[in-house]
Order: structure tokens, then sequence, then C-alpha cells
């Protein structure tokens, strides 16, 4: 007899997911499925907008991570009117996106991440959240957390008015500019907001890296996947969010491929499967084989370990200390383990903040040279930056008015997808053993998606501090056994 | 005073208006005092069993976001209903449709067509679409069928408030929580924001000054102190229900109209139309013309976030 045990909700991007996991009739896990539920149709409903409008509506596509789709869809506005954005256009757009990175980063770890560790993956479910972890701690994470929080998604408004849909984005410049009162207190939100990282590394130092048992689990086969990984890096092969070449190292860490993204359909296949309405990435030239890892998969993954893995350091230099000393712990690079996505999270929080206070002091920030008007429109546009969950894709097609005739969009979720599906596998297979499912040892199969950030997460889990999350067990015809359930 | 049962929830909707809620900081604690959250959004079809538990009208208020856009939205949405005693359709796709209605322009089969056959970077050698029933080895895998149509929460269930804004603002939210917390709603079926519209509240200089040509964002850089819409950009301001702060405005942006028509006001794009007729300069049928096509995209602009309710409501599908 099969029973299928269903984890829901788990992610959504476009839209909401769920996790199906089968086991067989010794109650051992057979298979895994990641499926995303929904499906706007953003690619077929832009189609007859205006090319200048999509910064404001592909923030729509997700009010989570709304700063890079925004972001992504003006690069590829650049790209589609042959246009430079001035120097000072640059610096403010990659102020808002680094300011972005720091207050999402931060509120997926505290929130979602961090009290599986400090507070346990197996205790008390009623405990293993915000609350609790600032009673373990015994300081006012939640507050310095909220705090920091605030201050960056001010300079966010400060630049695109409103932070959940960033407005404006234009085709070679920013629609407005910073004045040297604004720098004074973005300075000093920069300042914050690298004390603030160094506090959360210390804060996973004694966490996680001083508890033998918790680095075991981040060490152990169970978090672990062996793919590709696929990222943006700048000339000098270091981790980059708003601009580069894409990169990709093979599961030993050589270089598999560095191409140009505008050149992403040469490299990136996107795999139909009639059981999700989410497109399953994969590279192209291996060609699709199913959902695997180790030898043979064309599997790659995304996001701030891939990134890490496919850089050859990091762009600021506080951070680049914290690259070689997680690498060193976890032996050697690429790391594979899943539970390091967290590290790196921290990692890239912290070049985010020193790369807001390089901006922050930089004296082309105020000048008045925020739009090249030099426009030709060149009918397509490809954009491409990191987004804070992995690689994030924007392409427009448009007839000679620059009204779009054609949308492809490939998001960080979607090259996730068959990881996720695969990294649920093999947590579950180690720990649920049986219909009888308790509880922590669910949580301890739910950490293995978790360090993707699945999108929804850091909205949700600020004041429960938990996902919930119900199990159900079936038998093949459907019926239910057994219900496990938790907030 | 005992403390309010709060359940939050979201449908066809982007998360943002969940993120709003969460933007209102340090407050939320306050919230907290005020109110038990019984259900903050996240599940939809599995959390069936947690919502059919409760007793009907338990929960006392429920902040719904999203438009319907599935029978499983539907269905949770007349649950909801059922469960509370105050429903109130929360941000602009709940109330409007926002940006997911404007897949009413279009039809499913066309949006799945897009997504699974044409995209280019696609591999779909058997053109495999995705199914609402499919069966893989171990047993049976389910997907929800996607509607036609995009629907706001009022066109599926009875609804008391409304709060606009894509997403509804801190300061709207604020008042949300303080009529809740000193009993003091309004009306039921009231708008909760201004009653004027974005024009009454933008401190941009208004010159009453007409113009010969509408201009693309992309083709001009603003006078950051006069009015956008006299300076030739669509600007939304005169059509839509004011109570954002001008935040598009401030930033030289022009409004895209999310907080909806404003109080009295039944067609959003037919009160834009009114303004530009009255602004722009036309001298004979040869004018006319040029203001139509430099209006571009007149379906997708005045009805940006309110395809659901406007005179439109869809494009009607062509037969085949």
């Amino acid at each position: 007899m099969t029973s299928k045990v269903t984890i829901n909700p788990i992610t959504r991007l476009e839209g909401h997911g769920k996790i199906e996991v089968f086991l067989d009739d010794k109650g051992n896990v057979e298979d895994a499925y990641f499926q995303v539920v929904e499906l706007r149709g953003f690619e077929r409903f832009c189609i007859g907008r205006p090319a200048e409008e999509m910064p404001r509506i592909v923030p729509n596509i997700c009010g989570v991570c709304p700063t890079p789709h925004n972001m992504a869809s003006t690069k590829a506005l650049d790209d589609l009117y042959g246009v430079e954005p001035t120097p000072t256009a640059k610096l403010i757009r990659q102020l808002h996106l680094n300011a972005f990175y720091v207050e999402d980063h931060y509120v997926h770890f505290f929130f979602l991440a961090a009290p599986d560790f400090v507070v346990g993956p197996d205790s008390d479910p009623a405990l293993r959240n915000v609350v609790g972890l600032v009673n373990k701690v015994g300081i006012d994470i939640g507050g310095k957390v909220i705090d920091v929080r605030k201050k960056c998604r001010e300079i966010i408004k400060l630049i695109a008015g409103k932070p959940c849909h960033p407005e404006g984005g234009l085709p070679g410049g920013v629609p407005r500019g910073i004045t040297e009162e604004e720098r004074k207190w973005i300075k000093e939100t920069a300042d914050y907001s690298v004390e603030f990282a160094r506090f959360a590394l210390e804060i996973f130092k004694q966490a996680v890296l001083d508890n033998k048992e918790y680095l075991k689990l981040v060490l152990s086969d169970a978090y672990k996947l062996n793919t590709y990984y696929m990222g943006l890096v700048d000339e000098n092969k270091r981790v980059n969010f708003y601009e580069g070449k894409l990169r990709v190292v093979d599961p030993s860490g050589a270089e598999y491929a560095l191409f140009d993204y505008r050149d992403y359909i040469s490299h990136i296949g996107e795999w139909v499967e009639p059981w999700t309405y989410i497109r399953l990435t994969h590279l192209k030239k291996i060609g699709w084989n199913g959902l695997h890892d180790g030898k043979g998969t064309s599997l790659y993954r995304v996001g701030p370990l891939a990134r890490l893995n496919v850089a050859e350091g990091m762009l600021t230099p506080l951070a680049q200390k914290e690259y070689e000393s997680m690498y060193d712990t976890l032996g050697g690079k690429p790391s594979h383990h899943t539970l390091a996505y967290h590290w790196a999270r921290l990692i890239e929080a912290l070049q985010a903040a020193e790369h807001l206070q390089r901006i922050a002091d930089d004296p082309l920030l105020t000048s008045k040279d925020i739009r090249n008007m030099d426009l030709k429109l060149k009918r397509r546009g490809i954009g491409c930056l990191e987004a804070a969950r992995g690689t994030l894709i924007h392409h427009y097609e448009t007839d000679e008015r620059g009204i779009i005739t054609k949308v492809n969009l490939i998001v960080a979720t979607q090259h996730n997808a068959a990881p996720i599906s695969l990294s649920v596998k093999k947590a579950a297979q180690a720990f649920i053993k049986g219909p009888e499912v308790k509880e922590g040892l669910l949580n301890m199969a739910e950490m293995a998606f978790r360090p993707y950030d699945p999108c929804l997460a850091c909205a949700t889990h600020a004041l429960p501090g938990e996902m919930p999350l119900i199990v159900n067990i079936r038998d093949k015809h459907g019926d239910l056994i057994r219900s496990v359930q938790r907030d | 005073m005992a403390k309010l049962k709060l359940a939050l929830y979201w449908a066809a909707a982007c998360g943002g208006c969940d993120v709003a809620v969460l933007d209102i900081n340090e407050k939320i604690l306050d919230v907290a005092k005020l109110a038990d959250i019984v259900f903050w959004p996240i599940a939809l079809d599995f959390k069936y069993h947690h919502v059919e538990a409760m007793p009907d009208k338990s929960v006392d208020v429920c902040l719904f976001n999203g438009a319907i856009r599935s029978s499983e939205q539907e269905h949770i949405a007349k649950m909801l209903r059922s469960k509370s005693k105050v429903l109130v359709s929360f941000g602009s796709c709940a109330c409007f449709g926002g940006i997911p209605a404007l897949a009413n322009l279009t039809t499913r089969a066309e949006i799945m067509e897009r997504a699974y056959i044409e995209a280019p970077s696609n591999e779909n050698p058997n053109k495999t679409l995705p199914q609402t029933k499919v069966s893989v080895p171990e047993g049976e895998l389910t997907l929800p069928e996607l509607y036609d149509n995009v629907l706001t929460l009022a066109q599926v269930v009875p609804v008391e408030y409304f709060v606009p804004g894509c997403p509804p603002t801190v300061d709207l939210i604020l008042k949300v929580v303080n009529a809740l917390a000193t009993n003091s709603l309004p009306p039921v079926g009231a708008t909760i924001a201004s009653d004027k519209t974005l024009c009454d509240e933008c401190d941009r200089k208004k010159e009453k000054k007409m113009i010969s040509r509408i201009y693309r964002t992309h083709e001009i850089i603003p006078d950051p102190e006069r009015c956008l819409l006299e300076q030739g950009l669509l600007c939304m301001g005169s059509a839509t229900r004011g109570g954002c702060g001008a935040l598009c405005v401030k930033v030289n942006i022009p409004c895209r109209g999310c907080f909806g028509p404003p109080a009295g006001v039944f067609d959003q794009g037919a009160k834009l139309v009114s303004s530009i007729a009255s602004i722009y300069q036309t001298n004979g049928k040869q004018d006319i013309e040029k203001m139509v096509n430099e209006l571009v995209d007149p379906a997708g602009t005045f009805y940006r976030f309110g395809m659901s309710v406007s005179m439109l409501k869809r494009r009607i599908p062509q037969k085949t």
C-alpha cells in the first residue's frame, strides 16, 4: 500500500506550492513532488502593455521580492532601448537592491530559519519561533530585526515610492535622485546594517557552529545535494547581485559555463511536467533527465550558497573573510550542504551592507545626472540579476512602438523547484520512517526546503514565527489515515 | 474587552498585502495585544480542515487579500465568509481585481499556450500541459483548476468593508486596527480610505495648462514640482481615490490608480477619459485621432488595477 504525505503549504512565487511525499508499504519514503499550484499568466497578460510600464507591473509577481523583479525589468528596458544608465542612476539602483537584500535576508534568517537552530530542530513547536529565539538568546533580536528592516525599507521608499510594489525604473535611469541631506541618513543606515550583519554572523557561530550536534546536521547526507550551481559574477568572478556574467560550476566546482545572460536560451531549458504549474529549469546542453542529483544530473541550484559556490570571492572585505571561514568549516568548495544556504545568506547580507556603505560614500550618489535619454528601440531586451533567492531573468520583445509582444520570465524558485523536491525527498527518507510521523521529524524534513527561502515564508512568519504545516497521511485510495498538524 | 479573533488570508495575490501588514513594524505588537491571530494567510487547499473546524461567525474580523481565480479560492472565500463576522476586502486585488485581473484581457487557454508551449526556453517536445489530475508511479497528484475570469472578493461573497491599495498603506492599516480597537467601524459597505481624489491630496502645482501631446514615462524628464498630467504624462490621480500619500507621484512617476475609483465614480477609465478630454487641446478630428494614437494601451492603463470592476470586465474570447 502506498501512503501519501502532504506538506502544505510550502512556497510560492508564481503562486502557491505544496509537497507530496509518497510512502511505500513499509512506510519508507518512495518519492516526493514539489508542486506549484497556481499560475497567474504574467507572460501572457503583459502582451499589449507598453514596455516602460513593465517595471510597475512585474513587482506583483511577488510582493515579498518585488525589488528584484522591478530591477530585472528595468535592466531589460535598458537593453531594449540600447542604453546604459548614468553612473549615478546605477548607484541608486544598487542602493535600492542592496537595501532590499539586507532586509529580506534578515527577515528570512531570524524569523524563519534561526528558530530551528537556536531553539532546536525538534523542540516544542510552540517555542520554536522568534519569541523562543529571543528567550533563548536573551536579547531583543526581534526588535533589532524590525529596526534594520524598517530603516532599509525607508531607503526603498525614498527611491521607489512603495517598498511592496516599487515604482519607477526607467530605461537609462531612475526617476528620482538623492540629496545630500538624504545621503546622511542613508549612511547611518548602512553603518547600522554592517554592525547588525556582524552581530548576526556572531549569533550564527554561537548557535550553530559551536554546537557539535547542529554542525553534524549541517554536514549530514540528509541535507546534501550534488548539483551544478548558477549565479552572476563580476569580471573578477566575485559575487555580484546587480550585474555580470552568469557562471555555472559543476558538482566538483569546476567552471562548466560562463556566459552573457542575453544568451540564456542556449544554456537554460525549461521542462514541463503535467503535475506542476512551474516550469522546471535544467542545463539545456546536458538535457532534461529527471529529478536526480549526482552523476549525470542536469539540475543546478541558485540562491545564496549557489552564488558563493560559483564565485571566487566576495565583493567586499569583511564578507570575504567570512566567505573563507565558511568554506574552511564546510570542507572546501563547492559546498553541497543545503543548510549552508543559511550561512551564505548571512555572508551575503554583510556584503550588501558593506556595499551600501560604499555607495553612501560615493560622491556621485547625489549627482543630478540620473537619466540617459539616448534611447534607441531595439525591440528585444533581456535583463538579469540576482534576486535574493537566485537568478532572475526577464526577456521582452516589442513591436516598433515599444509595445510588448512577447515575455519570458525565469524566476529563482523555478531553478530551485526540482532541487527542492529532491532535498525534501532525501531529508524525508532520512527522518520519516513509517506512517507515525513525529512532529519534530516532520520539521527536520521541512528544514530541507527552508534554506531555499520559499518565498512567502518571510512574509508570513513574523507573527506566529513558524510555518503552518499539515501532513495528511493517506492510503492509496486517498482516504485519510492520520493527520499531523501544527501552526 | 475580550481579545478579537483575527484572520488574514490571501487568494490570487503577490503576498505584498501580507508584507504590508508587517510594515506597521513595531505597532504589530499593539495588534498582538488587541487580537489573537487565529489564521494567517498561507495555505489554500489543505487548510480546509482547519477552517472547517471553526464554528460559524467565530472569527471577528477577516482581512482577505487577493482576487478569486480558481475554484478553490472561491470555495475558501465562501468558507471564510461564513466563519467571519466581518469580512474585509483588503487590497486592490480583492477590491478591484488588481494586476492579476489583467488576465481578463486574455484567456486561460492563451495563458497556458504561452507559458508551456511557446516560451522560447521551453523544452516541451510532447506539448505537455499541467493537468488537474495526474497519475505518477506512486499515486495521484492534483492541481486546482484555473478560471478564465479573475473576480473580486465581493463578486463572490458579501463583504462588509473595502480597504484599497497596492498594497494598503501603513496609515490605512492602522486606521482599520484603530477602528477595531475602539469598536468604531464605519457603516457596512464603506471604503476605508479618503473620499477625495488623489489630485486633491497631491502637492504638485496645477496651472490649468492644456496639453497638446501625451508622453510615455520614458520620453520626458518631468518637472518635479508641476502636475504630471499638465506635463503630458498620463497620471490617473483625478480618477483615483486618495489616501495613499501620493507615493508614486513623489518619485516623479504618474499614478496608475491602485486605490480604485473615488467615491461616487462608477468607472475609473471613463472618469480619466473625461479628465484627458478636458485638458487635451483639440482643433478638430485630426487632433482627436492624434490623441487616441498617443494613448497606446488604454485598457491596460485605465484599468491597471480595476479590470474586474470596470465596465469592460474582460475581453470577450473569440470563438474559434
